[in-house]
């Protein structure tokens, strides 16, 4: 079973909840718990998981290359690049590596073979095991590179799921690509957010998400502080369920900030972390039924 | 000389458009005669690359120079690839204000980061 954890805005705790769900199913899962950290953008799970990162692969894409004595600048590259990748200017072709998705179509396209492809690395894909057991892998992108998603990819290729084995999926923040790319072929969406008018407004985006993509989704309401009565008019309005609710509390904030999991903070979420997971099995239950 | 630039409407006395890549319309204009012409920059509709197009269909009316409010990095990039001069429209309201200044010299030139200016 696949569960990712998606917010729309960022900063309302989906590494928290992910990486506690994750440590309270670790000890009874068999096969071993598998938790990808697909915020790539900003990959945060392992301060909390702790994971001895054994294994490493870089992750390239493959950029055009143009050889200037065969082009005769009749432009099919740049007409077939949707992402305006390449460009004829004057009596030269112009290559934009950070704008190319690596797709080779203007390879394909060009009727001199001019164009050779070269790897441009991007990041990294990094995987180990946890103190608990935990198959946990991540991906780096580096600084400064637009693209998460050829690195989102590659990670959920390298540890495909196995049959009954519990995946835990950690997303960006947003609604666009990275987000997509991350809770593809997911069963179940956790959806994070927090009582503020941001927070509302991205969980909407997010939503729609699940509902474009089919796939069933529940709220975690973090930081709750008495102050949710639009938040939970909405989950009602839009028949979803809320799984759990996580209090403003100054002690979770500080053991946060100290890189502790929330059930290190406080053990007894330990039990709500399992109920949460049990409503998610019942939900998916009943949508097979 | 042929010159473009960017404007929010298809008319010389139109306002000009601050953006490059993302401009609604591309003006061309020959500083001889005045004749000009005026594009809806189709570039806009591009989720990436907006100033990549935009400077290729400039190129591909093989102006001598252009003018607009700002030039992004990879805008800035192509044209310097066709060597075309570059200029700033500063305080000018109107396409028209923006070609005067330009014939009389009174446009500030963008210079590319390694000319060392």
């Amino acid at each position: 079973m696949i569960i990712a954890v998606a917010s729309g805005k960022g900063g309302t705790g989906k590494t928290t909840i992910a990486t506690s769900l994750a440590l309270s199913l670790a000890l009874n899962a068999s096969p071993p718990l598998l938790f990808l950290d697909c915020d790539v953008e900003a990959p945060n799970a392992h301060i909390f998981l702790s994971p001895d990162l054994t294994e490493k692969q870089s992750v390239d894409i493959l950029i055009p290359s143009v050889l200037e004595s065969k082009c005769t600048l009749c432009a099919r590259c740049s007409e077939v690049c949707q992402f305006n990748a390449i460009a004829v200017l004057g009596k030269k072709v112009v290559v934009f590596p950070q704008l190319c998705h690596g797709c080779g179509s203007c390879m394909l396209v060009c009727p001199e073979h001019a164009i050779e492809e070269y790897a441009h690395n991007i990041g990294v894909i990094e995987r180990g095991l946890t103190a608990e057991g935990i198959l946990f892998a991540r991906g780096v992108l580096n600084e400064g590179e637009p693209m998460p998603v050829p690195i989102i990819r590659k990670l959920k290729k390298w540890i495909p799921p196995q049959d009954n084995q519990i995946s835990i999926i950690d997303t960006s923040p947003g609604a666009s690509c990275p987000v997509v790319a991350a809770v593809q072929d997911a069963d179940f969406l956790i959806l994070v957010t927090e009582p503020t008018p941001f927070g509302l407004h991205d969980l909407c985006a997010a939503v729609q998400i699940s509902r474009e993509m089919q796939i069933p989704a529940g709220v975690v309401i973090n930081r709750e502080n008495g102050d949710s009565l639009e938040l939970e008019g909405y989950c009602h309005h839009e028949d979803l369920p809320v799984l759990m609710r996580v209090p403003y509390e100054r002690e979770i904030a500080e053991g946060i900030a100290r890189g502790q999991p929330l059930i290190t903070i406080k053990s007894d979420y330990q039990n709500q972390f399992i109920s949460l997971f049990n409503q998610i099995v019942a939900a998916l239950q009943l949508k097979n039924e | 000389m042929k010159v473009a630039l960017t404007v929010a409407e298809p008319s010389l006395d139109a306002r000009i458009d601050p953006r490059f890549g993302r401009g609604a319309f591309l003006l061309f204009i020959d500083t001889d005669d005045d004749q000009w012409e005026a594009y809806p920059n189709e570039s806009i509709k591009s989720p990436s690359g907006a100033g990549v197009k935009t400077a290729q269909f400039v190129m591909d009316h093989k102006v001598g120079a252009v003018i607009s409010g700002d030039f992004g990095p990879n805008a800035l990039r192509a044209l310097q690839s066709a060597h075309v001069p570059l200029y700033l429209f500063g305080k000018c309201v109107t396409g028209r204000e923006a070609v005067e200044k330009f014939k009389a010299g009174r446009l500030r030139q963008v210079h590319f980061p390694d000319e060392g200016n």
